[in-house]
């Protein structure tokens, strides 16, 4: 993908590039407002990463709600060290599309910039079945099938399932599930995802050979065919 | 602080301030309101029994001489002046306080009997009194006098007019009464001066004690506010207002002085529960730094310092989510919605975790729960409860959620009437807590003896009952034998039953409850991952 940071924190801003060239995206950096909305709105991008704070008279929110206004819906993704409830709101209302605070782990983020970068590119209309591997889903009638053997899950766990399904292939966090499945904003500090995850593992992946739900280590699940 | 009045700088007029000033002395007022008070009722007083004692001797006299005069008539009917003469002369000797006027005379003005050697030439009339001079035993006074017609003698008859005809002149010399009234007059006089002193003197004397009071009061917070918090109001020890007043305030500096050492205590503690991880954080750093072999090692003791530091970062967040809610600053998120799916899928997150640990997760809750206010918070605070339920309880124990929404009875409460109390609570069957640890169970960082070991920050619960108070409502904890049961009472604003169709006076609606419980087909030997 190809994306553009706009962060004044040169550490955090060589740290996120570095990062997302390593997992293969072309990345445009810049340090303040001004330069970074004339960036956004003369080059195309993919994803826009962009801090609340910046410097140059133009704050993140700002830029953000100027290029909204041009009718530009570019993904963006914010990274504040304003944490409140109340500054995630602003954020996600002035058109911002994740909302990712400081101190934040790498994982976290990549997790979310790849979800919405796939979110970007699949506009189709909206489907009825969801197919990895053996594995299907039909959003019709809610139900999973697994070679061609029905599998009986709850509400929580077909949720649970379906949004793994719909990130396959990508890394999915603990906070994006808790965000996702449950509604849930605050770290429940207990391991409670990975009792559901695991719970879920045992209807789908245990009864036939090949595991679908994989731990990624220090980030989170991803659901894909080996 | 205010400017003290002496401190103001001083104009043109500066010779009339002092007056003012001394005007502007509550206590002065006080007091002199009170000296003027008690001086007009008690000279009311005085003039009260003044006016009846001296208005009582006057009628009495009055009604006397009536009497008299009415008696010594029907002797006139009955016998002539014969019989009136004889009456009349066994009066005058029976006359032991010799205050009696008698005179009758003829159609002539010829004296016929009586004390009076002539008809006094004022008496014309027979409808009123007359107060006339009255000499006897060498001293001068008055007598009070009125003329009778003797009946049946008139040659003509003009109402009120004397004429001609039989007169009688009946009457009462009014020296001892009038010693009496100057006797009363004056020591009435006498008793109002004084108390009129003692009323000054009184009010003197409440205006010291007022500005004493006042002063001690002004002293005693002036002395707190320029830092020294051990200072305490004096009390006199009769438990009247003034005491009252004091106690108050000794009170309130307790809270004071209660508050900041919780301030100065949370510091201690943040430092302290903070300063652990960050030491340990840069001792694994350092020790890596120092000691590592090869890249692993490096690896691996940097990712457990980036563990430590997200600890911190967690408890930072928690703190000032704690702070914030208790500030209030949350409540313009309030809405109106249901509860009851909200803490079904808390339930449902946590029932997982508690299945692992072999415990059993029972609801137990209202059809519908309506409420108003920040459904995140709230979510918040059942899945720290549940938490710690799960936390706490041993296998084969059962930890129980109900929630239910009962009318308000109690007048004593802070909801607008017509209101709901919605009650959450999360009952378990675990260590549970001592008395002393409920009582300071959600104070920030507290964690009881029996919990030391198990993670947590201790904050869990210093944030739910932040979030409970901002809801206007408060939290029990009992204990439940075992285990512990943690009750949360949340008022529910009538707007929000409206808005959901319910009334909490509705004997009719069917039981709201229902019992449920996770039901899964499960493998019931599986080992979990």
């Amino acid at each position: 993908m190809h994306i553009l940071v706009v962060e004044d924190d040169p550490t955090v801003r060589n740290f996120v590039a570095k990062g997302l060239r390593e997992a293969g995206h072309l990345t445009e950096l810049t340090d303040n407002g001004k330069d970074g909305l004339f960036l956004a709105v003369s080059e195309k991008f993919d994803l826009i990463i962009l801090d609340r704070m910046l410097p140059g008279g133009i704050d993140g929110l700002r830029l953000l709600e100027t290029i909204r206004a041009q009718n530009n819906a570019t993904p963006v993704l914010l990274l504040s060290a304003l944490a409140d409830v109340d500054d995630r709101v602003q954020g996600l209302k002035a058109g911002g599309d994740d909302y990712v605070t400081k101190p934040f782990a790498f994982s976290e983020l990549l997790a979310r910039v790849e979800a919405l970068g796939r979110r970007g590119r699949t506009e189709q209309a909206p489907q009825t079945k969801l197919v990895v591997a053996d594995l299907e889903i039909d959003l019709l009638s809610r139900t999973v099938r697994r070679a061609g053997q029905k599998i009986d899950l709850q509400p929580r766990e077909f949720r649970l399932l379906e949004y793994l399904t719909r990130h396959a292939g990508q890394v999915v966090t603990r906070t994006m599930l808790l965000e996702g499945v449950w509604d849930y904003h605050f770290d429940p500090q207990t391991n409670v995802i990975d009792v559901h995850v695991s719970r879920l593992r045992q209807k789908v992946d245990k009864p036939f050979g090949m595991p679908l739900i994989h731990t990624i280590r220090n980030a989170g699940y991803m659901l894909r065919a080996e | 602080m205010a400017q003290r009045v002496k401190d103001l700088p001083l104009h043109e007029g500066a010779p009339r301030r002092p007056r003012l000033r001394a005007l502007r002395s509550a206590s002065l007022r006080f007091s002199l309101a009170y000296g003027v008070l008690f001086a007009l009722s008690s000279i009311l007083f005085m003039l009260f029994i003044w006016w009846g004692t001296i208005g009582f001797l006057e009628r009495q006299v009055e009604t006397a001489i009536n009497a008299d005069a009415r008696a010594l008539v029907d002797r006139w009917v009955l016998g002539g002046v014969p019989t009136l003469a004889l009456t009349i002369e066994d009066r005058l000797e029976q006359n032991l306080d010799d205050d009696a006027v008698y005179m009758v005379i003829d159609p002539e003005g010829n004296y016929l009997a009586g004390n009076v050697s002539t008809w006094p030439a004022k008496v014309q009339y027979t409808d009123r009194w007359y107060s006339l001079p009255d000499t006897r035993a060498g001293l001068r006074g008055l007598a009070e006098i009125h003329a009778y017609r003797l009946p049946g003698t008139e040659l003509t008859h003009t109402a009120g007019q004397l004429d001609s005809g039989y007169r009688l002149l009946v009457g009462r010399d009014m020296r001892a009464r009038s010693i009496l009234r100057r006797l009363l007059t004056d020591s009435l006089l006498w008793a109002w001066i004084m108390v009129t002193l003692l009323a000054v003197s009184g009010a003197m004397l409440v205006h010291r004690i007022f500005r004493r009071m006042v002063k001690t009061v002004a002293r005693t917070t002036s002395a707190i506010a320029h830092g020294d918090l051990n200072r305490r109001m004096p009390l006199v020890g009769n438990g009247d207002e003034m005491d009252q007043v004091a106690e108050a305030i000794n009170e309130m500096l307790d809270r004071i002085v209660r508050l900041m050492d919780g301030v100065r205590e949370v510091s201690n503690s943040i430092a302290h529960d903070l300063r652990t991880p960050i030491t340990r954080a840069r001792t694994q750093l350092e020790d890596a730094a120092l000691h590592a072999q090869d890249a692993d090692e490096l690896r691996a003791a940097i990712e457990r310092a980036v563990g430590n530091l997200d600890n911190i970062t967690a408890v930072f967040e928690a703190l000032l989510r704690i702070a914030q809610i208790e500030t209030g600053a949350r409540r313009s998120a309030f809405a109106t919605f249901d509860l009851r799916p909200v803490l079904f899928d808390v339930a449902e997150l946590y029932e997982a975790v508690a299945e692992d640990h072999g415990i059993r997760l029972t609801l137990d809750m209202d059809d519908v729960l309506p409420f108003y206010g920040d459904r995140s918070l709230i979510q918040q605070a059942v899945a720290n409860l549940l938490d710690n339920a799960i936390k706490f309880s041993p296998e084969h124990s059962t930890v129980h959620l109900a929630a239910r929404l009962s009318p308000l009875v109690a007048r004593r409460t802070v909801t607008p009437a017509g209101g709901a109390m919605l009650t959450v609570e999360i009952r378990d069957e675990g260590i549970g807590m001592t008395d002393e640890d409920m009582a300071r169970a959600t104070e920030r960082f507290f964690r009881a003896e029996k919990a030391r070991n198990t993670p947590g920050s201790g904050l869990g619960l210093a944030m739910v009952r932040a979030i409970v108070q901002l809801h206007g409502g408060d939290i029990h904890l009992a204990t439940h034998n075992p285990g512990l049961s943690v009750r949360l009472h949340l008022p529910v604003a009538s707007s929000a039953l409206a808005e959901y169709g319910y009334d909490p006076f509705d004997e009719d609606m069917p039981d709201m409850t229902r019992t449920s419980q996770f039901s899964h087909q499960h493998d019931t030997n599986s080992s979990v991952l």
